[in-house]
């Protein structure tokens, strides 16, 4: 575990940075895949971005009954996406961040994103917001057991609910197979899918108000407000795809930031599982329809099963 | 088709002949009035009906100072928007029924009406507070949800008044009248030669339905027969036109279910079908390819080929696409058991068109009453009965080969011939009445003519009228976020009805 030195702080600043200053590129990537696997030309994955920049030059506009709680939750939301890339190990497992949260409290920081998105969405009063809010808050409570589930399983694993930790565990020791980890990573997929807004679950390129989950919830937000919200949805889905490579492709992870040929290694190996995990994403988003809204419960009671069936197998079977 | 029938009743009369040509299985086909008190003094409603025989044009004279006729919504639904539409346009009521304004936004005020003769055209109003009272529904947990008129995508305005209980819809009333132009003020400036330019800019996307329907109007009351080339031409941009909605609307609804690729697969289809269209027809949305005494150009023997030789690669894109639609579980789940009309609805709402041969109400003029060509072109009618998005896909995919099949069927066996015949000054007593099977549905329009060759009074009605309550009805006891698709499975026009 890694100790908290000066130089380990500062270095896990810098990869906090950096991750959030890539995360547009993953968003972009996955558009571009979709786009190719569609026939289309695509914008560019540098298309991100352009609309942050674009949304940053604009004048908000802002509803004159707005609470300053619908000001505020762009930053909330920027905030803890941050404060979740922080904790999750990107390029090494040494962090000097992971005492400060577990996996639990992961789970808790993403709840919290979402209960204040939920909050600015029916600050306005406007019907789309309070629906978005509604159905943000049914996928919510229905993905964050299934969740729960996945960190548990891998946790008996590793003994430990330090998320570097399980990494370093998986990453460092003689290599060994799981079938509950099957199980888990599967289900981590499913609410990969749904947390972040993508087909089957939400459609994120939809203009139809009425079929919105997350759109739903962001309609009133413009400008520097919308810029922050979109980053902070790309930063999410980087941590996300980070969390699901820390767990389950831990391989060429450093275990310290001191050594460079540690980073050397990890650096492109990071670069090559994003690139796939992110073309992954956009095949099964370009294979499926988006379910029916009431289909989600039983998408996501598949992935709590999943997970369960995973933590089932490690406590009774032991593999 | 047999040309229509004209009738003169009295307000009883009226009444009789349409609950009879109800009790018969007879559909209202269209709702309008005009003003004649420069000619004897009254106002006229015409009602449109179609039965076994064809179209029936019914005419009651009503007195200018109290036009009134008897409400007829309770034999057929779809009348109640026609009529408040025509009350708000020339003042002339139904006695009982609802009473709210349809076209009237607040583009003039209440008691002014802009289609009666002495309004001048260029009169404009104040802008005034545009109250509509909406039915509210009330009942534990039930809230509103306003949707429109200005929406999130480049689509045309439309109110949405949903009531619903968290997701499930309870009712919804929809309002129509933004895109509301003056067409029909508007076409009263024109000469009759004039008036096919704008009746093809009615509903862009049944343009050559409209203007065919016009020049079939004109060129009855001139008494014009027209080459059998011109009509095949004529059947080939209709069959066009049906086929580039099909496409489109395949596409759309693919991407509705979040279904991308559906989208530009059958975008590149379409798009394909345009740009053939701009080459062969000038345009890409052919609305002036259709004119009074024929078309405007002829198909070369290059243009014939080039046209026949696209047709079987399309029929087998098609048919590919359409097995990826059928096998693929996540959009028949979404399209299965979504926004149904029973039959015995859709018979009973007057369900007409495309949407009507999903609900089992095989009415198709094609078949049904054949204009030539299609009295020689066996056209193959298409129903189904589930009455759900799923018949809707089904019958636009069926729809869209039969086209191509007609297609095949015209450029194979192109006859030679002129294509335009000069017209002989129209009738000036008898109106003209044209009726084409566009790719909504029936496509109708009523003209009548001025001595001096001006239109008097030209009514174009869109088969979105009856329905657009049709739809109301599809979204009850389905869920909110189910509606874009459903709405886009009829996608019915705004402009058409909105005028």
């Amino acid at each position: 575990m890694g100790a908290v030195t000066l130089t380990a702080v500062l270095a896990q600043a810098a990869a906090t940075v950096m991750a959030v200053l890539v995360a547009p590129l993953l968003l972009g990537w996955v558009n571009q895949c979709r786009a190719w696997l569609q026939n289309r030309s695509g914008p560019g994955i540098l298309r991100p971005y352009r609309q942050i920049r674009k949304l940053f030059h604009k004048d908000a506009v802002i509803a004159s009954n707005a609470s300053p709680l619908f000001r505020l939750v762009p930053y909330v939301e920027f905030a803890s996406m941050a404060l979740a890339a922080a904790i999750i190990p990107t390029l090494w497992t040494g962090l000097p961040f992971a005492i400060a949260a577990d996996t639990i409290a992961l789970v808790g920081l993403f709840a919290m994103a979402r209960l204040f998105l939920a909050l600015a969405a029916m600050d306005i009063g406007t019907a789309f917001g309070s629906i978005g809010a509604r159905r943000e808050m049914l996928i919510g409570f229905l993905a964050e057991p299934a969740l729960l589930m996945v960190f548990f399983t891998t946790s008996l694993i590793a003994r430990s609910t330090s998320l570097p930790t399980i990494a370093d565990g998986f990453a460092h020791q003689p290599f060994a197979l799981f079938p509950s980890l099957a199980f888990a990573s599967v289900a981590f997929v499913m609410v990969l899918l749904a947390e972040n807004t993508r087909i089957p679950v939400d459609n994120p390129a939809t203009h139809l108000e009425l079929t919105m989950i997350h759109e739903a919830t962001v309609l009133e937000y413009s400008a520097r407000h919308l810029a922050l919200i979109d980053w902070s949805a790309a930063l999410k889905l980087f941590n996300y795809v980070c969390i699901g490579l820390a767990l389950f492709l831990p391989w060429g992870l450093a275990e310290s930031p001191a050594n460079p040929a540690g980073l050397l290694l990890a650096a492109p190996a990071l670069v090559l599982k994003l690139a796939v995990a992110g073309a992954g994403l956009a095949l099964i988003e370009t294979l499926n329809a988006k379910m029916r809204l009431f289909r989600a419960p039983e998408f996501l009671a598949t992935a709590f099963l999943l997970a369960m069936l995973g933590l089932l197998v490690r406590l009774l079977l032991g593999s | 088709m047999a040309s229509a029938r004209y009738a003169c009743a009295d307000a009883t009369g009226l009444h009789k002949i349409c609950e009879q040509t109800r009790a018969a299985g007879g559909t209202l086909q269209a709702l309008w009035a005009s003003d004649e008190r420069d000619r004897d003094g009254g106002f006229r409603l015409w009602i449109a009906l179609g039965d076994a025989e064809g179209l029936l044009l019914l005419e009651l004279p009503l007195a200018a100072e109290r036009p009134e006729y008897p409400d007829l919504s309770d034999l057929f639904p779809a009348a109640a928007h026609l009529q408040r539409a025509t009350h708000d346009l020339l003042g002339v009521r139904a006695v009982r029924g609802d009473s709210r304004p349809w076209l009237r936004h607040a583009a003039w005020p209440e008691g002014t009406f802009p289609l009666r003769r002495d309004l001048p055209a260029e009169t404009s109003y104040p802008a005034a507070n545009d109250a509509y009272p909406f039915v509210r529904v009330t009942g534990e947990g039930v809230h509103e949800i306003a949707v429109g008129p200005v929406h999130a995508g480049t689509i045309e305005p439309g109110h949405f008044r949903f009531s619903a209980v968290g997701e499930k819809v309870l009712r919804l009333e929809v309002r129509l009248g933004y895109a509301h132009k003056g067409i029909e003020k508007r076409f009263e400036s024109l000469s009759v030669l004039e008036g096919q330019r704008l009746a093809a800019r009615v509903c862009g996307d049944s343009a050559v339905a409209f203007s065919w329907a016009y020049c079939m109007a004109l060129e009855g009351m001139c008494g014009t027969l027209l080459p059998e080339r011109t009509l095949r031409l004529r059947a080939l941009l209709l069959e066009r036109e049906r086929l580039a909605n099909h496409l489109g609307d395949l596409g759309a609804l693919g991407n509705d279910a979040g279904f991308a690729m559906g989208l530009t697969q059958f975008s590149r289809l379409k798009e394909e079908l345009l740009r053939m269209n701009a080459r062969v027809f000038g345009s890409r949305y052919p609305m002036d390819a259709v004119i009074p005494g024929g078309v405007a150009a002829d198909l070369t023997e290059a243009a014939r080929r080039e046209l026949l030789e696209a047709v079987t690669p399309l029929e087998n894109e098609i048919t590919i696409l359409r097995n990826i639609y059928a096998d693929h579980s996540g959009l028949q789940d979404r399209f299965t058991g979504t926004g149904r009309i029973t039959p015995a609805l859709a018979a009973q709402l007057g369900l007409r068109g495309l949407a009507g041969r999903a609900s089992g109400q095989p009415g198709d003029l094609r078949c049904d009453h054949p204009c030539a060509p299609y009295d020689k072109l066996a056209v193959r009618r298409v129903t189904q009965t589930g009455g759900d998005v799923a018949a809707r896909v089904a019958v636009r995919f069926a729809e869209a080969q039969e086209s191509l099949r007609l297609c095949r069927v015209i450029l194979e066996s192109l006859p030679s011939g002129e294509v335009q015949v000069p017209l002989r000054k129209p009738d000036d007593f008898l109106p003209g009445s044209g009726w084409i099977e566009g790719w909504r549905g029936p496509v109708l329009v009523f003209l009548q003519a001025s001595k001096d060759g001006r239109i008097r009074r030209c009514h174009p009605h869109d088969p979105s009228w009856q329905n657009w309550p049709v739809v109301e009805h599809a979204i009850i006891g389905n869920i909110v976020a189910d509606f874009p698709l459903i709405n886009k499975s009829f996608n019915l026009s705004y402009s058409g009805v909105d005028l």
